[in-house]
């Protein structure tokens, strides 16, 4: 058995700062495992948020040696051991402690989307058919874990804190999944120009690299949310089409 | 006096997964203000992790099935010991859940002509899943979670409840803390609908994250109200075993679904030696068959590997017993091998099972498109729970209800796979229903706030002392125990053990002293957590202790056999006048005639 250093943040929204952690590490073994074995016998009340330990829930998000990761899905394999790892909470949300951070800007934001509005179903038992070819599109969106890590990477959020005019990666995602899906008969475009601020996004695709689910967000969700922003509101036969009939989208 | 803040509502849901979050939705459509509150964050909770699918008979794929053969087969599957209304209303209404989900939004796998897809499974007799490659729990609790913010439901995020109160016999709401500051909370509320999930953390071995200590089953009988059928603790066949940490992560039952099959280290496909009277008839007598089950022949039965869970786990415990296991304690889980059938196989097990490719991938280095898994049974799912009645779900105190996993009956002695998402959403919906009626007759009770008041002060006691216990090595304490002594094959004298052992840790528990403070402290939540796990860890033994016969998922080694007498009743834990806890036989609930008919036709 070797040993390996973790170089621990630690604090809450007053200050803080590293703590170094000596602990044995076993084959296999994920950053998440050593933090718990840090709490279980040297610091019994750092603060880490986890659930299920197999990257399926997303709770466990960090900046692991600076790289936003789930702690659960990093292997210490991954990383060199002969220096201490470094484990710092996600930077673009308020501090609650250690590594918790308050996330619940995302959980609001989510709520302004609009929802799902189905069109009427196409069977007379209120069914619909959908191709499968249709379904994949939205369900590589509907993969995400919702662990906030496109977000925390996502510079307009992180260096510019354009918090209240810019939704982040993981909405552009979650609106481009409803505006994707097959049965959906709303229009969200108005507001991701406007209030959610796609305009922000200069595609640097740091959202797309971190994801752990390997959603393409910028490729498959974002750059076709603007494509389809710029179509409904800056070329010109559409906007002629507007005016002339109005409801003209509701009928697509 | 420690200080409250307090919310009032007319229905509170303890709970966020997918029965809590059905409830929620449900009571609010019936006119009533609702509260949630989860442990986590919303859309963390267990549910996430449910892979294989939702079973319900909506015969897209095989126009054989119905109601009728769901009912049959979940009862089958239970051994009987089931609560057969409740097996009758799931079987009936699950196909109308999966098509409300459709409705909201969730976007399952689609048949050639553009239905709900569905795949075969464990215990159920045609393809009954309706599934999302093997991340259906996730698409699941995202709609939910998605539909319910726009229901005018409050959240309370991250807290955890800590006693149930009371007014006189009836419910009247709870009280508990949040995790983020620590400051407790009291929640008036004429109903209250437990949807806590699971008890997996009383295990070593287990699929079941943090949060699931039996807070529902100790909250319940706290109050007053009984539990049943908890010696039934489901061991999922398929969990992880190598590299340690990752030992108890569950592999979809849909790896052997898609045509994935158990070998010991000789080589040898082991579930065609040992095939139960009951499934003989069903069951593929040979490997080629089995492959052309798993691959939608119709006219084949299925393959050995789908046999229920509680059967399957035990083969795989016997061959480790008899040294014919996997270099690290369990068997080998093969799906690379279609590869002899299927000329693209690596695709396709990638598009099938996406994350337990990616799962082995990055936890394990194994290429499950190209090397066989390692695989051995893990603590996943209790089939016992609160007591409740199987229209209401309401508890036997007034205006408390349960639902989902903390909830008992639908699943006997042993839960089909599949079967756990249909039940979130059938008896969550009811659940949620019945308690909006009840809080719309019934004003707001008048909590006992001593009661909130003692709950308090015993949760800021371990601050006070000091240099005592620590919580962590206690819950590790209980879980290597209770792995140890009240696992999957279980003796009398062992569990006798396991009672002396319980106590012990009880009285280690009363002294817990816990450092730092009372915001975001780990240390402190695990403390509070422990009593709860210590009831319910004594309420599994006691009962597993009563029940002197082998049925579903609980085997003795005393009592290998199943015994008609033990057959005739479910195994009854309630709180005596004397605080201690009692233990007591009661006849299985009445079975209508027209059931018992479609169990002989099917049998």
């Amino acid at each position: 058995m070797s040993e390996a250093t973790f170089r621990i943040w630690r604090g809450d929204s007053k200050g803080g700062g590293y703590q170094d952690y000596q602990t044995e590490i076993s084959p296999g073994m994920v950053v998440l495992d050593a933090v718990h074995d840090i709490q279980a016998h040297q610091a019994p009340d750092l603060a880490v948020r986890w659930n299920c330990k197999a990257g399926h829930c997303g709770s466990c998000s960090a900046e692991i040696n600076g790289s936003p990761r789930l702690m659960c899905m990093t292997r210490l394999n991954q990383v060199p051991l002969d220096k201490p790892i470094t484990i710092e909470p996600m930077r673009s949300f308020p501090l609650i402690r250690d590594l918790v951070t308050d996330v619940s800007w995302n959980y609001k934001v989510k709520k302004l989307i609009k929802p799902f509005k189905p069109r009427q179903p196409d069977a007379p038992d209120g069914t619909w058919r959908v191709d499968q070819s249709d379904a994949d599109r939205v369900q590589e969106f509907r993969k995400c874990i919702e662990c906030f890590l496109c977000q925390d990477v996502c510079h307009v959020l992180r260096e510019h804190h354009l918090h209240d005019q810019f939704i982040g990666p993981r909405f552009f995602v979650y609106a481009a999944a409803l505006e994707m899906h097959p049965l959906d008969t709303e229009n969200r475009l108005d507001e991701l120009r406007q209030a959610q601020g796609i305009g922000y996004c200069n595609i640097t695709k740091c959202c797309t690299k971190v994801c752990p689910e390997s959603i393409t967000i910028t490729d498959n969700a974002i750059i076709p949310l603007k494509e389809r922003v710029v179509d409904e509101f800056y070329d010109p036969l559409t906007r002629l089409f507007r005016i002339l009939r109005p409801s003209s989208r509701e009928a697509r | 006096m420690a200080e409250f803040e307090t919310y009032e509502h007319d229905v509170l849901v303890i709970g966020a997964g997918g029965a809590g979050l059905r409830a929620a939705i449900e009571a609010s459509a019936g006119g009533a203000s609702v509260g949630v509150v989860s442990k986590s964050l919303l859309g963390k909770a267990h549910t996430v992790m449910a892979e294989g699918g939702i079973a319900a008979s909506l015969a897209n794929v095989d126009e054989r099935d119905n109601w009728k053969v769901h009912f049959a087969d979940t009862m089958r599957g239970g051994q009987y010991v089931n609560n057969p209304r409740m097996a009758e209303l799931h079987a009936q209404e699950a196909p109308a859940r999966v098509r409300e989900l459709e409705a909201w939004g969730a976007l399952f796998d689609r048949t050639k002509d553009g239905k709900i897809l569905q795949r075969n499974f464990g215990g159920h007799a045609y393809p009954r899943l309706a599934h999302v490659g093997d991340r259906t729990g996730l698409e699941m609790i995202r709609t939910l979670q998605d539909h319910g913010i726009h229901r005018g439901i409050e959240f309370y995020m991250e807290c955890t409840m800590l006693r149930l109160l009371k007014d006189g016999d009836r419910i009247a709401g709870a009280i508990g803390y949040d995790r983020e500051r620590g400051r407790f909370k009291l929640f008036r509320a004429a109903a209250v609908i437990l949807a806590t999930g699971g008890i997996g953390r009383i295990y070593k071995i287990t699929s079941n994250s943090w949060e699931y200590t039996g807070d529902g089953l100790a909250l319940a009988y706290q109050a007053g109200a009984t539990i049943q059928d908890v010696e039934f603790v489901q061991f999922h066949p398929t969990g992880m075993v190598w590299p340690p940490s990752v030992r108890g992560v569950l592999v979809t039952e849909g790896v052997r679904g898609e045509g994935g099959i158990l070998v010991n280290k000789e080589g040898r496909r082991f579930m065609f030696d040992d095939i139960p009277p009951e499934y003989k008839q069903q069951t593929a007598d040979n490997p080629e068959e089995g492959w052309r089950y798993t691959q939608g022949d119709r006219n084949s039965r299925r393959p050995p590997e789908l046999l229920t869970r509680d059967h399957v786990a035990r083969r795989i415990v016997q061959q480790v017993r008899e040294g014919r296991g996997s270099p690290h304690g369990g068997v080998f889980l093969d799906i690379a091998w279609i590869k002899e059938k299927l000329p693209n196989s690596a695709e396709h097990i990638k598009r099938k099972l996406p994350n337990m490719y990616h799962q082995f991938k990055q936890l394990a280095d194994i290429d499950i498109t190209q090397e066989a898994m390692e695989v051995g049974p893990t603590t996943h799912y209790a089939m016992g729970g609160v007591r409740v009645d199987g229209d209401t779900q309401m508890s036997e105190v007034a205006g408390l209800f349960a639902a989902g996993e903390c909830a008992a009956g639908l699943h006997g002695a042993n839960r089909l796979g599949g079967n756990s998402l249909s039940d979130l959403l059938v008896f969550g919906k009811r659940a949620g229903e019945h308690a909006a009626r009840y809080a719309a007759e019934h004003p707001l009770g008048a909590a006992d706030t001593s009661e909130a008041e003692a709950a308090t002060r015993r949760a800021l006691e371990v601050f006070e002392r000091e240099n005592g216990e620590n919580a962590y090595q206690i819950q590790a304490d209980l879980q290597e125990m209770m792995q140890n002594l009240v696992g999957i094959v279980r003796r009398q004298d062992e569990m006798e053990q396991a009672l002396d052992r319980l106590g012990e840790l009880r009285s280690r528990a009363e002294r817990v002293s816990v450092t730092g403070n009372r915001e975001y402290n780990p240390g402190w939540h695990t403390a509070l957590d422990l009593p709860n796990m210590l009831v319910v860890a004594e309420a599994v033994t006691r009962a597993a202790v009563q029940r002197k016969e082998s049925r579903g998922a609980h085997f003795r080694d005393d009592f290998p056999k199943k015994d008609s007498a033990f057959g005739a009743l479910n195994i009854l834990i309630r709180k005596g006048p004397d605080g201690r806890m009692q233990v007591e036989n009661a006849p299985l609930r009445p079975m209508a005639d027209e059931l018992r008919q479609i169990i002989e036709e099917m049998k």
